[in-house]
């Protein structure tokens, strides 16, 4: 049988100890490890988080890289085009102007012909009337002065109309 | 290793040679190895040994802490004793004990209180007093208490004094942790829901750690070690009592109910309650049985260690060469029984917190579904408020 002085001081111990152990005691120790379980999860779980954020930058990068490229074919591009429409819109003014010269020189050409042409028709008029002039005089002194004065005129007129056409 | 099993081998050999001559000898006086000393002592007084009285004297209770005997005089450390007798408070020191009774109280010879303190009433018989005497098993829990606590305490001032996330523990909490750790997770966490793990964790770890150091100390042959407490049904009846306690004085409703309406057929519970009656019985049953187990084993163990240590002194008679082989089959097996004693002391303090922490758990069972419908039912109420 269970001794009553032994139990006596068995609970009296065994609460003691219990209440030592129950305040001051298991609850440090478990605490102190969850303490630290908590700081290695939370660790972990930064770590795992810095490691997501390090793929995700890579992957950030490998897009931004990506960009840049196509950016730097859309103005290569660009530029390339840009020089063709250049040199096409050069080539059009050029083939403009050249034209715009060869049809001022034409309206030139053409004015200067009418100039010459009634240049001519003047002079031409001007002798004409000399010439009559001239035989109107010769007729009064004789036939034969008068035809040769006629020749003569014609002769010079000829030789002054020479001149004028080559003009 | 190999050296160790080679050191282990030869110091067996030495022993087993002096227990022969020892036996062989004329004069058995000389005293023999500590270990052996203790229960030489009725080889001495009388060739026919009283094993009996020698195994319950060594795993019993007594007033004083015979430690050993050297030649005639006994080792011994005197112990304060304490009873409220017919003529009021005692308290005295046990070696006064020795020369006859003291202050009308004496050491009781035989009958039903041998070994007990008693005194004697008007008729002349033999009644006890309340007596709550600070016995060996008493100093021995002190003592191992102490030892508890001081690890406990040790590791917990370990925690407050360091930084836990800057540096591993170091020392008795490197020790203590690690087993704090094993129970607490495995065990109690375990078979515990986690609403209520924290709050029977302090008793459980308590419990486990008070066993183990009883247990181990119990083996210790010598002072400060050798009590038998967890070997005395009184202290394992109070740890069984505390997780009596623990179960029931917290359980939920479902518990209660399951004991009392359990779910079985109507005609197990109603004209007759079976079932009702064997599960209240099992309320009891199920600490018993964590007392006896402990009890059982612990003092079991005990009991065959001395009983190998004493075939020594029984076989003594038998001749030298027959003395000197047995008293080495006892060594070896001494020494299996101790490594055995020292697993099955990690086991008992294991199982029992284990099975405490299941009892627990059974308690608190059920309470989740029964919980949700509490927090629906107040739900509901809340509702029909609204």
């Amino acid at each position: 049988m269970p001794d009553t002085g032994l139990l006596f001081w068995m609970l009296v111990i065994f609460a003691v100890v219990l209440a030592v152990l129950a305040k001051w005691g298991f609850p440090v120790i478990t605490a102190m490890v969850e303490k630290r379980r908590n700081y290695i999860n939370e660790s972990l779980g930064k770590a795992r988080k810095a490691d997501e954020k390090m793929a995700g930058l890579m992957k950030e990068q490998a897009r931004i890289i990506s960009q840049a490229r196509e950016e730097q074919n859309r103005i290569l591009k660009e530029a390339a085009e840009a020089r063709n429409n250049i040199i096409r819109q050069a080539q059009e003014q050029a083939r403009d102007e050249a034209a715009k010269l060869v049809a001022e020189a034409r309206v030139q050409i053409e004015a200067e012909k009418e100039s010459a042409l009634s240049q001519i028709r003047s002079q031409v008029a001007m002798l004409s009337v000399d010439i009559a002039e001239k035989i109107i005089r010769k007729e009064l002194s004789g036939d034969k002065e008068q035809k040769e004065l006629v020749e003569r005129m014609v002769q010079e007129s000829l030789k002054l109309d020479a001149p004028a056409a080559k003009n | 290793m190999n050296r160790i099993i080679r050191h282990i081998l030869s110091a067996i050999g030495a022993f087993a040679i002096t227990a022969a001559a020892y036996a062989a000898g004329p004069e058995p006086g000389t005293a023999p190895e500590a270990e052996a000393a203790a229960p030489a002592e009725p080889v001495e007084e009388a060739p026919q040994i009283d094993i009996k009285t020698m195994l319950f004297g060594h795993i019993g209770d007594s007033y004083q802490w015979h430690i050993t005997k050297i030649g005639d005089k006994d080792i011994v450390i005197p112990l304060p004793v304490i009873v409220h007798s017919s003529t009021g408070w005692h308290c005295f020191m046990s070696s006064k004990l020795e020369e006859g009774p003291y202050e009308g109280l004496y050491c009781a010879v035989g009958g039903k209180y041998d070994g007990k303190i008693v005194e004697k009433d008007a008729e002349g018989n033999e009644v006890r007093p309340f007596d709550i005497s600070v016995t060996k098993n008493v100093a021995g829990l002190m003592i191992n208490s102490a030892i508890v606590l001081l690890l406990i305490l040790g590791c917990a001032r370990w925690y407050r004094k360091h930084d836990v996330l800057e540096e591993a523990p170091t020392g008795i909490a490197a020790v203590i942790e690690p087993v704090v750790n094993f129970i607490n997770d495995d065990v109690i966490k375990g078979s515990i829901p986690e609403e209520h793990s924290r709050k029977y964790a302090p008793y459980l770890l308590t419990a486990f750690f008070f066993i183990l150091v009883n247990n181990l100390m119990g083996i210790i042959p010598i002072f400060p070690g050798g009590a038998n407490t967890t070997g005395n049904i009184a202290i394992t009846l109070v740890l069984a009592l505390c997780t009596f306690v623990a179960v029931n004085l917290f359980a939920n409703r479902h518990y209660w109910k399951d004991i009392f309406w359990p779910d079985v057929p109507w005609w197990l519970k109603v004209p007759v309650p079976l079932i009702p009656l064997t599960e209240l019985l099992g309320i009891f049953t199920k600490p018993f049985a964590l007392m006896i187990r402990l009890f059982a084993n612990i003092m079991a163990g005990h009991a065959i260690i001395l009983s190998f240590v004493s075939i020594i002194f029984l076989t003594v008679r038998l001749g030298p060469v027959i003395n000197g082989s047995m008293s080495l089959v006892t060594v070896i097996f001494g020494i299996f029984m101790d490594c055995l004693e020292l697993l099955v002391a990690f086991i008992q303090a294991y199982v029992f917190t284990m099975l405490s922490a299941v009892f627990i758990g059974l308690a608190h069972e059920g309470g989740k579904p029964s919980g949700e419908a509490a927090v629906q039912d107040s739900a509901g109420e809340t509702d029909a408020v609204e």
